[in-house]
This record gives structure tokens, sequence and C-alpha cells, in this order.
């Protein structure tokens, strides 16, 4: 393996774990509120939830791709307060991996969430712990494996996210590059061996990821 | 204590919670079949769940108040809650779940000392232990003091003892009982069973479909209940629709499936009443020309035995089905069996006259 195909195997490693951690506070929060709390319009944002799970990535890449560009909404208020360029950085990468493992996490958290006795929960506040005391001191241990393995799970999609990262962060060598991205690129110039050479990471930190997640969602506490 | 309930209005699966009741005893239980809307009672009094309207007050405070959309948050009530399942934290060990309702610094009320509570409810050898160690007895302890070393200034019990067996029921009452008195607490026991109201409540609030049926004393309503649904709700065992035959000095003859029968009479009401005899104020007797100041002496065949923990559940054929509850020992001595002729006594007052 070169150096450079190294700094491809770190850079993928990296932001998919920084994704991962990223939206862990905002998919726990959503987790949380679908699995505890009935609102009407609730179906709409499970469903939207989901969506970046079954919605051809590259469409989702190309939502991203006009809501980040410098005149889209958010990528323009970006620009023009924060002086942050999105599109076709290492942050777009970011962002496109986020979006696309957010999904996962959720899901798992949500069922881990619901799987809590409620009336732990309460009796909890009875002893006179407020919401977010009861959340860190009882829900959120009871549903650790749920969440870790859910985390896990995020992290493993995120290394083989492909089509919305294109869409949003080009492939820049050196700067966007990610793994799929690398594969795909080596094996459209024809160079075979490389393109093994990261095959064979990519499985094997996809096998180490999904057989953490398997253990942390399957084996329940007596 | 006293807790005002006032206006309450819950709509639950088959019916609507509707209750207007006062409760000032040290110990009241919540008395009612399972399905009566109890449990959802303690959780409206605790703040865990909403109702459509409510007025709730306890020593004065207003806990809720949904006419000015009111409603201090569970952790801020200082209502202690023991739920049927207990709810014990199974990540935390014993120690961690006595500990997790004790606020930092000394705001805990003294009168909850740990070693205090630990050695009221016998629970010093647990403590290093890990919840799922626990037996059910044992657990119910922990619970127990759990809900004490918060320094609640009430105590919600619901079932304590439903999911016990008989002996273990039996060893855990005393331990209620010993928190009644040490801690001096204001309690509000849910409970189906009337031996458990009986052992531990001075007041009684007879619950069924939602609707308060009676308030009252123990006693009082065990003896008298209000009307014959109460009667069969606090399980009087011999429950027989009768005529009043005659009433002469404050006593009413009674006809019971042509059984005539004496007992104090009602206070108005109708000739047509509902014989109510508790097993306990059944007496059974070998001979019958012993010569007693018992007014009703009947002869009785014993239909079956039926065991219930230390008692012995005795169904009697006296003309019309009549129960009988004696000690185990007592069945033993009198070597009670099924097909026998025996001679069951009740006195006048055992045998309550409830229009219908």
């Amino acid at each position: 393996m070169t150096a450079e195909e190294w700094q491809i195997v770190w850079f993928t490693a990296w932001v998919s774990a920084l994704s991962t951690v990223i939206i862990l506070p905002f998919g726990l929060a959503l987790a949380w509120v679908l699995a505890r709390r009935d609102w009407p319009g609730k179906s709409i944002v499970e469903t939207f939830v989901t969506l970046p799970l079954v919605m051809p990535p590259v469409a989702t890449g190309l939502i991203l791709l006009k809501l980040f560009g410098r005149r889209g909404a958010l990528g323009g208020f970006l620009h023009d307060q924060l002086h942050l360029d999105v599109i076709f950085t290492w942050r777009a990468v970011l962002l496109a991996l986020s979006v696309m493992s957010m999904p996962l996490l959720v899901r798992a958290a949500r069922v881990a969430f619901e799987e809590v006795n409620p009336r732990l929960e309460q009796i909890a506040r009875t002893l006179g712990a407020g919401g977010l005391r009861v959340f860190f001191t009882v829900t959120l241990p009871l549903a650790a494996r749920g969440v870790i393995g859910g985390m896990l799970l995020a992290f493993a999609r995120a290394l083989g996210e492909f089509g919305a990262t294109i869409m949003v962060a080009g492939n820049i060598p050196g700067k966007t590059s990610t793994l799929s991205l690398a594969i795909f690129e080596n094996v459209q110039l024809g160079d075979d061996p490389r393109a093994f050479r990261l095959l064979g990471v990519s499985v094997i930190l996809a096998f180490t990821a999904v057989w953490c997640s398997e253990f942390f969602l399957r084996r329940k506490k007596p | 204590m006293s807790l005002l309930l006032k206006n309450i209005s819950l709509p639950l699966a088959d019916f609507t919670l509707e209750v207007e009741v006062e409760m000032h005893r040290h110990v009241t239980a919540i008395f009612g079949p399972s399905g009566a809307g109890k449990t959802s009672l303690l959780d409206l009094i605790a703040g865990l769940r909403a109702a459509r309207s409510a007025f709730i007050q306890l020593d004065g405070n207003v806990l809720t108040d949904s006419a000015k959309h009111f409603f201090v948050a569970p952790h801020q009530r200082g209502i202690g809650y023991v739920p049927q399942d207990l709810a014990l934290f199974p990540h935390l060990s014993v120690r961690r779940n006595l500990l997790y309702g004790r606020k930092s610094g000394g705001a805990n009320d003294p009168a909850f000392r740990f070693e205090h509570v630990a050695e009221v409810l016998e629970i010093q050898p647990l403590v290093a232990r890990g919840v799922t160690e626990l037996s059910g007895g044992e657990k119910q302890r922990v619970a127990l003091a759990r809900a004490l070393l918060a320094s609640p200034r009430l105590l919600l019990l619901d079932e304590p003892l439903a999911s016990l067996d008989a002996p273990l029921k039996a060893k855990i009452i005393p331990y209620l009982a010993r928190v009644r008195d040490e801690f001096r607490i204001p309690m509000l026991c849910v409970t189906h069973d009337r031996f458990e109201a009986l052992a531990l409540a001075d007041e009684i609030v007879v619950l069924q479909d939602g609707k308060v049926r009676q308030t009252g004393l123990v006693s009082e309503v065990f003896t008298r209940p209000a009307n014959a649904e109460v009667a069969r709700l606090v399980a009087v065992e011999t429950l027989q629709p009768g005529t009043i035959m005659g009433v002469n000095d404050g006593l009413a003859t009674v006809s019971v499936n042509r059984i005539t029968l004496t007992a104090l009479a009602p206070a108005a009401g109708s000739r047509e009443v509902f014989v109510c005899i508790r097993g306990e104020d059944v007496i059974l007797q070998r001979d019958p020309t012993v010569t007693s100041s018992v007014r009703n002496r009947l002869s009785a065949r014993v239909v079956a035995l039926c065991p219930e923990g230390a008692l012995v559940r005795v169904e009697l054929d006296a003309g019309f089905p009549l129960f009988a509850l004696v000690t185990r020992a007592a069945c033993t001595e009198l070597a009670l069996r099924a097909g026998e002729t025996i001679t069951a006594l009740i006195k006048a007052p055992g045998i309550h006259l409830v229009p219908r």
C-alpha cells in the first residue's frame, strides 16, 4: 500500500467516525422523541427519517448539492455569514456520510429506547430525578447496547457511502476521495491491483464494524 | 395527611375514571377489583399521567389543577411510589438503587436516615448485591426502602403484596406495618385483597369501574357495605337475597330460602334485603346441644374445604350457601370433612342486611 492509499483509508475511517459522533446527539434526540412521544404528523417525520435509506443515494446527494451549494438556501447562508464553503470540500463528505447513516442510528436507537420499560423512567421521576437525569441514568444505560449497535451500523454505512458523496464532494484526490470513490476510480482507470488492495481494506473495516454491531444488537443482558 | 381529589375525570379503555374523594387518615386503602382504575388513580396523584380534568391537593399544596393549567412535575411532588412491578433499576446495584432518590447535601429528612431505613426493612445484607440476585420479598423491601430514602411526604403502594405467595405475604405485611408506624408516613395502598386492607389501612375507598362506591373506616365498610355491589367487592363471603318477616326490639327476622335468621334491623328501607355474612363471623361447632348466646344456629352440611393461607374457607349448605373462614388448626381439631353435618353459629350483629 502506498502513502496515497493509506491517506484514503485514514480519511475515510476518520470522516466516517466523525460523522457518527456528530449525528449521535441529534439521532438520539430524534429516536427518543419517536419512541416516547406522540404528536399529529409523527408518521411524516418517521418517513423523512427513513427516506435517505431508500432513496437513490445520488438523489439525496443532488438535494444536498442544491441545498448547500453557494446559491442554495443553507450553502448561501454559510458562505455569506461564516465564509464556509461546503460543496467539494471534506465538509461535504462529512455532510453526505452524516445524512446517509443517520437513519440507521435513529432506527436502532428508537427500538432500544422502546424496549426500556417506561415504568422505570416514571418511578425514577417520583424519586426526584428530572427528565435529563432520567434519560442519562436510566434510559440511556438500559438502551446502551442498541445505541452502540446502531452507531457501529451507521459507521459501517458511512464507510461505504458512494452516491451522495460523489454528488456533493466530487472525487478530489487527497481532499475528498474516500475508499468507495477510489475503488471506482481505479477500476475505471484499469488499475486493478490498487482497486483490490482498497477493496480488501474496505472488507476488513466493514466486517469488523458489522460484526461488532451484531454483537451489541443481538446479545441482550439477562 | 389530607389528600383531596376533586373533579377527576380520566377516560380509560372501558370506562371513565371519575373520582371525588377526601382522605384524611394515616393509611388509606384504595380497594377494588382489577381493572377498576386503581393504578391510574395512583399515577394521577404521582403526576405520571394527565387527566382530562383534575384537582389534586396534598396537605394544602395544590399539585394538579387542570382548570388553571397548573401541574407540579412528578419529580417535584415528593410523592414516593412503589409500583406493582417494583421497577427496580436492573442496571444498578441494590446500593445505587437505594441511593437514587437521595438528595445531595443535607436536604434529606433526618427521619429517613439510611441506616434507620435499612434497619427497619432489614436490607443491610442485600446492599452489595445486584438487583437480579434478590428474591421476591427482598425486592419488595428494597423498592420500599428506595422510595422512603427519597424522603417522601406521601407513599403510594400499588398492590404491594399481589405478586407474592401467601407465606411471603405474611412476612411482608409486618414490614409494611413497621414502615407505617416507624416513619409516620401517610400511605395510600392500592389493593384488591381485603386482608391486606384490614391489616394496613384505617380508611378505605372502594373503587369499581372508575367510580367511588363507598368510603369510610375499614371496619365500617367491611361490616356495613353501602350496597350489595360493595358487599360483593369487599368479599363478604355470603350474600343471599332475603325477606324481612318482622322487626321486634331492633332485631329483624329474615327468611333466606325458608331458613329463618335473626339480625340487627336496618335503619330503613324495603323488606327485600341482601343478607351479608362475613366468613369470620361464622362459628363452627361439633356438639349441637351446647347452649350459647348466639342467636342463629344452623344445621349445615360441609360441601367443600378450600385452604386460603393460614385460613380455610369452608363451604356449607345451610339451606342456602354459607361460607365460614376458620383457622387451619380449628379445621384439624374439628376434623372437618366434606359431606359431614355440623352446626354453624352466627351472632345477630354478624348478619348485615343491605336493602335491595
